[in-house]
């Protein structure tokens, strides 16, 4: 026997121990996720591909939205205007696709992709240029894009192409997988994969871990975060969309997506102060949230609890990151 | 209004850029006041007859309350944080004094919703000063716990509806003499506390130096989490105060009456000179502040402009202003 293949399955294991290591975060939330289903078939002997389907729809502009913030935060920064950014980019879709013909929404739906792109390079510009904190500005963004949300949506109504809706409603192939999360895995693989090997995205995990060491290793501190920014818009815009399409209307108000996503993003294992973390993350975090709320329907409770409990969900959850930060710096 | 007489006077050389950039930094309230002047000259320009001494009673009165909420901007502003449950706990007070005074009477009814507003508060505190909870997600998370409970309380008392006091109205929309609000009643001392608290007083002192220097102020033995603890307690009693003058000018109680004027609070201590950042700013400038957004808001109002251009125009006042404080302060 050859002694390479005799070392082979120990560093096997070796490779396998640290990929669980390094995916700790998400394999556990994966058990998460595997408990509260069992615990849903319980409480609700029907649940089954009918549920599966609408969670997925459901949970489909917020899985969006968190990994637009997901990148943002990967960067060092924070958005708090990605709920505005989806209510305007979804209101500019649905008004605009209003009685217009299935090819003219696709140039539409792209359009709306470049405009969110924008709006996120608007962000990042301000903040690169005045130096003003990300969290002042985004702030203030919020404000700024939910006006124009409603200055847009003066005319109400609106309405999506069929193709869009199609493009999220029902399941393709097997009953079990919903068209929603194929929509959500494409778009991740498309774009967020070639992005982290890419230049631009390895720029985007150091300006987070460490500006000032990214830039003296020749990293433009700048232009990466207005990058980051314009990631953040083109996801936003997508959530937008996915908003149109799944309801087929829109509301120019912004909805609890930009908390919820601080939220998904904290408890999917992406840290507050940037450089750590990944998309998968707070995608499984979103599926859990909302099952949890879907849960609590089914337990008869008060909807208005679920709004308490994704706030005390979401401080919680910060809480506990933020101690276990402190806790890796002190070691 | 009385912040503004405890302002220095301008300094001799005010009129070289050195001097404009000293006297914008030191004592804002003077620009501030002369901007608020401009607003009301350019209001009679634009829609002549407007302006009176009624109108200014009316301006007062819808200031005060957006002042009271902006304070708890100010005094958490000075040490580095921001108070983003302020709305949802003001709203919430309100609702639960016109659902209770039915059952317990007016005062009790006070004494319960205060001390819910506390205990949010108490709850920021503790996330913010032990658990070091980045106050604006800390803030936001506690302002959805305190919406969905306020909702769920809703749906409980549905069968009694709810009524504004008498005394609310009185206090937040009446006046005295014809012109005077009665809430100057409430606000005055109440503004008079919060400038000789952070000017005088050693806890005032201790804010700012959190603000200016989190570090410098551990080693100098300042144990910042009590003081934050306690600061947030104050910011949702602050809030719940100007709960109950919102509901009483507004003659209704809802779990999202104050929700709109979130942003103006921040704008208004923002506009009057109070860094986000920490350690620098006033409860005076806010005060002005206050006026400035309520004149403004009125000018857009009375030209026509909708609740899109307001929050479009708000947002931008808050970058434009801490942008260029920064940039005016960024010499030290």
């Amino acid at each position: 026997m050859n002694p390479t293949i005799d070392d082979a399955p120990a560093q096997r294991g070796q490779v396998l121990g640290a990929w669980v290591r390094n995916n700790a975060w998400a394999l556990g939330l994966i058990g998460f996720l595997a408990v509260l289903l069992a615990f849903t078939r319980t409480i609700q002997p029907t649940y089954g591909v009918s549920g599966v389907q609408g969670l997925a729809i459901s949970a489909l502009p917020l899985a969006l939205a968190a990994v637009a913030q997901a990148v943002v935060v990967i960067s060092g920064g924070i958005d708090l205007s990605i709920g505005s950014m989806m209510a305007l980019t979804s209101v500019v879709a649905a008004s605009l696709m209003e009685g217009q013909s299935e090819e003219v929404a696709v140039v539409i739906v792209l359009g709306v992709l470049v405009l969110g792109l924008v709006l996120g390079a608007v962000n990042g510009t301000v903040i690169v240029l005045t130096k003003v904190p990300d969290i002042v500005v985004t702030l203030a963004m919020l404000f700024v894009w939910a006006g124009t949300a409603l200055l847009v949506s003066r005319a109400p109504g609106g309405e999506s192409a069929q193709w869009l809706r199609d493009l999220v409603l029902g399941s393709v192939g097997n009953e079990w997988i919903p068209k929603a999360a194929v929509v959500l895995f494409a778009v991740v693989a498309i774009v967020w994969i070639p992005l982290r090997r890419s230049r631009l995205g390895l720029s985007l995990y150091a300006v987070g871990s460490n500006p000032l060491a990214a830039f003296r290793s020749g990293v433009s501190v700048g232009r990466t975060k207005i990058a980051a920014y314009m990631l953040t818009g083109l996801f936003s815009a997508m959530a937008g969309l996915s908003l149109t399409a799944s309801t087929g209307l829109a509301t120019p108000l912004p909805g609890p997506y930009t908390l919820l996503s601080v939220a998904a993003v904290v408890l999917g294992g992406v840290s507050l102060a940037g450089g750590r973390g990944g998309v998968l993350g707070p995608i499984l975090a979103v599926v859990i949230l909302s099952l949890i709320r879907t849960d609590m329907t089914f337990m008869r409770w008060d909807p208005n609890y679920a709004t308490v409990a994704q706030g005390a969900i979401l401080v919680g959850v910060v809480m506990v990151g933020t101690l276990f930060q402190r806790r890796r710096m002190r070691a | 209004m009385s912040g503004v007489a405890s302002a220095p006077p301008a300094r001799g050389q005010a009129f070289s850029f050195g001097g404009v950039r000293a006297l914008l930094r030191d004592s804002p309230v003077i620009p501030l006041i002369g901007l608020l002047v401009l607003l009301v000259v350019l209001f009679e320009v634009l829609r002549p007859g407007f302006v009176s001494v009624n109108w200014a009673g009316g301006m007062v009165r819808a200031a005060i309350p957006l002042a009271v909420l902006a304070a708890c901007q100010t005094i958490t502003m000075l040490t580095g944080g921001i108070d983003l449950s302020v709305a949802a706990i003001a709203s919430m007070t309100g609702f639960l004094v016109a659902t209770l005074i039915g059952s317990v009477g007016l005062p009790a009814a006070i004494v319960i919703a205060l001390l819910c507003a506390a205990l949010a508060g108490l709850v920021n505190g503790i996330g913010v000063g032990v658990f070091r909870v980045h106050p604006l997600i800390m803030t936001l998370g506690m302002s959805l716990i305190v919406f969905g409970l306020a909702n769920v309380w809703q749906v409980q008392r549905v069968q009694t509806g709810a009524g504004v006091p008498v005394e609310f109205r009185t206090l937040g929309a009446g006046t005295f003499l014809g012109v005077f609000p009665n809430s100057l009643a409430l606000f005055v001392p109440l503004a008079a506390v919060v400038l000789i608290g952070l000017h005088r007083t050693g806890y005032g002192r201790l804010l700012y130096a959190i603000g200016d220097n989190p570090v410098a102020a551990r080693l100098s033995g300042v144990r910042s989490w009590q003081v934050l603890i306690v600061l947030y307690v104050i910011s949702a009693v602050l809030a719940g105060l100007a709960g109950f003058l919102y509901t009483g000018l507004n003659n209704t109680a809802s779990v999202a009456l104050v929700e709109t004027q979130l942003l103006p609070s921040v704008a208004a201590a923002v506009v009057g000179g109070t860094s986000i950042l920490g350690g620098r700013g006033g409860y005076g400038g806010t005060i002005v502040g206050a006026l400035i957004l309520t004149v403004a808001g009125a000018l857009l109002n009375a030209l026509g402009f909708k609740e899109a251009d307001r929050l479009i125009l708000f947002g931008a006042i808050i970058v434009v202003f801490t942008a260029a404080y920064a940039r005016i302060t960024s010499d030290n």
